[in-house]
């Protein structure tokens, strides 16, 4: 685009900025910004490569037209663990389904009170919010596994989502709060002399307004959820309950026979949802970050 | 491990309590029914709050001045735990190199992120394009996936040193090597400037145009623009990014663990505090020792976080002085 063509509502600032970068400028710019781009990808591209050469050519030949191709690393990695992985596809795909609706369900309750309703502690407890998003949860792990491990509920999923459905991913409540801030107070009010007490107005109201906040905490609770590693490592120690994280590093430390071609097949596989996600979901993701701050 | 710590807003929006919608309602019968309803909707917080931070956070205070293995009943044992901590080689060593990483991935991360953020910010064409391109890796940067990647990456027979003999370089054994295994985890951290790039751009976008339009007119060139201009209007999201970076760099777990397989080696120079700890209390099941260590981890971050904010007083601009 030339520069005299960059006009409308921009044109007269693009103008008073005087010398603007050049065209010549503008183009080695450009060079340099995808060149960078294409470092950065380059290691997914050849993970996705390499996992279909045959498994002794993963490393030997390094480039990225493979002189052969093949499933096999498919097929290998998939039976590797004794289990499928779609198994463990399966339960990644529950915890990450039951988190999102524990965060939506229990966060969004807490947001409402928190933001539109009066009443005694209200500032105590919003501060309390806050400051729990702070707490590292490695203060909190060596009990939690204590207590679940005395209620036999080891190698079940309860651990991972009881802890959703009582409104401990506090980020979420305060990003919920924060957009439930923008909505007019006009609407509420309308509402209430209509006859709606608070529990009609967060139904028929607020929530429905909420959309874009609640979307934000669906796609966040995703991905964190279908990477995480920690947790389900600690309370998940048979294979067939595993997560396909905690089957992965199973399968780096089990240097199976099938080797870096099989892993590297998985390994794709289970960041296909979150590309999937991304794409899908790019400009919620993108505004998600920027007015909030998530990772 | 990034997931947990999850961030407070940005500096951008403030953080008290919304205002109440009206004090004299106080003491009404309507006030009274709000203050019932609000309890009903914050059941599961409380719920929450009591039996999955409250509770074990009194409960990992108590273990940690015991010894305590999960099968007999914990025994009360003073400052052991603390006693062992200072004479912990491994202990000391896992703190060495998590500060080391702490101190040497954030910034260099957030250079990065500010850098291309600058660059990105003036109108670019395609800046939707590069702006997915560099985010990607922050989103898949935290799974095992990824560590995967690395190990191959920074094998000895790995994509790096593959590179690096096309220059006519010879490479080394990255990760068996104690002196670099960590430098790779550091890098795979910068690899993930892509989500405090986006604050960053959220925030130069905010800068008013007026501001340069003034500086200007006043004669300033594009390099006095952005160091009287840029930099000071950006302090507050540098450091935003700063603490929360920080914090999370602090607790860094899978890719350490998928790296070393676990072990944090080689010789303990990927052995993260957090790492250790888990060895201590899942593998060793040393509860009362691990827990020592998450109120030490706990106790240190909040000092670090304070010690930022207590320096923010110096280079952090508001924009009403």
């Amino acid at each position: 685009m030339a520069t005299t063509t960059t006009t409308a509502p921009t044109t007269e600032t693009t103008s008073i900025r005087a010398p603007r970068a050049s065209r010549p400028g503008n183009l080695r710019k450009h060079i340099a910004l995808i060149a960078f781009a294409v470092l950065m990808v380059y290691p997914l591209v050849w993970m996705v490569v390499s996992s279909f050469k045959p498994g002794n050519l993963v490393l030997s030949q390094p480039g990225l037209i493979p002189s052969e191709v093949t499933l096999e690393n498919y097929r290998n990695g998939w039976g590797a663990l004794g289990e499928p992985f779609s198994l463990f596809f399966a339960n990644s795909l529950f915890l990450t389904v039951g988190s999102i609706v524990g965060n939506l369900f229990s966060c969004s309750l807490a947001a409402y009170a928190l933001a539109r309703l009066d009443f005694r502690g209200r500032r105590i407890y919003f501060g309390i919010t806050l400051a729990s998003v702070m707490l590292p949860m490695h203060v909190l792990v060596v009990p939690q596994y204590i207590f679940f491990s005395q209620l036999d509920l080891l190698n079940t999923y309860f651990p991972l989502l009881i802890p959703k459905f009582l409104a401990t991913d506090a980020f979420f409540i305060f990003l919920m709060v924060q957009f439930i801030r923008t909505i007019p107070r006009e609407l509420d009010q309308a509402a209430a002399i209509d006859g709606a007490g608070p529990f009609r107005t967060f139904w028929f109201v607020i929530l429905p307004l909420m959309k874009p906040a609640l979307v934000t905490t669906t796609i966040f609770t995703f991905i964190w959820t279908w990477n995480d590693f920690f947790t389900p490592l600690i309370y998940l120690t048979s294979v067939e309950v595993y997560t396909v994280p905690v089957a992965l590093n199973t399968m780096v430390n089990a240097e199976t026979q099938s080797g870096v071609g099989a892993l590297f097949a998985m390994s794709l596989l289970s960041l296909a949802p979150i590309l999937v996600f991304f794409a899908v979901a790019q400009k919620y993701l993108i505004r998600g970050i920027a007015t909030t701050g998530l990772k | 491990m990034s997931a947990p710590t999850a961030p407070p807003s940005p500096a951008l929006s403030g953080s008290s309590p919304p205002e109440p919608a009206n004090r004299t309602t106080r003491r009404t019968p309507k006030w009274r029914r709000q203050g019932r309803a609000a309890h009903v909707f914050l059941i599961p917080w409380l719920l929450g709050l009591v039996l999955i931070t409250a509770v074990p956070l009194l409960a990992s205070l108590y273990l940690a001045f015991t010894d305590y293995n999960l099968l007999d009943p914990p025994t009360w044992t003073g400052l052991e735990n603390f006693r062992r901590m200072g004479e912990d080689p491994r202990f000391w060593a896992s703190a060495w190199v998590t500060l080391k990483y702490v101190l040497v991935s954030v910034p260099l991360q957030l250079a990065f992120a500010l850098g291309l953020a600058i660059v990105l910010d003036r109108g670019i064409k395609g800046l939707a394009l590069y702006r997915s391109v560099y985010y990607l890796p922050s989103l898949l940067g935290a799974s095992v996936a990824i560590a995967i990647l690395w190990r191959q990456l920074f094998g000895h027979d790995g994509l790096i040193n593959s590179g690096l003999a096309l220059l006519g370089i010879e490479g080394e054994s990255w990760l068996q090597n104690p002196s670099t295994a960590l430098s790779t985890l550091v890098v795979l951290n910068v690899w993930t400037f892509g989500s405090p790039m986006i604050i960053f751009l959220a925030g130069l976008r905010q800068i008013p145009e007026e501001l340069y339009e003034a500086a200007r007119v006043d004669g300033a060139g594009r390099w006095r623009q952005f160091l009287s201009i840029t930099v000071p209007m950006l302090t507050p999201i540098i450091f935003f990014n700063l603490v929360l970076q920080t914090i999370g760099a602090f607790q860094s777990f899978t890719q350490a663990h998928i790296i070393s397989g676990g072990r944090g080696g080689p010789l303990d120079s990927t052995l993260f505090y957090t790492l250790y700890l888990y060895q201590q209390g899942f593998v060793s099941f040393n509860m009362g020792y691990a827990s020592a260590m998450a109120w030490a981890l706990l106790v240190v971050i909040g000092i670090v976080t304070a010690i930022h904010f207590l320096l923010s007083k110096y280079w952090v601009f508001y924009g009403d002085n």
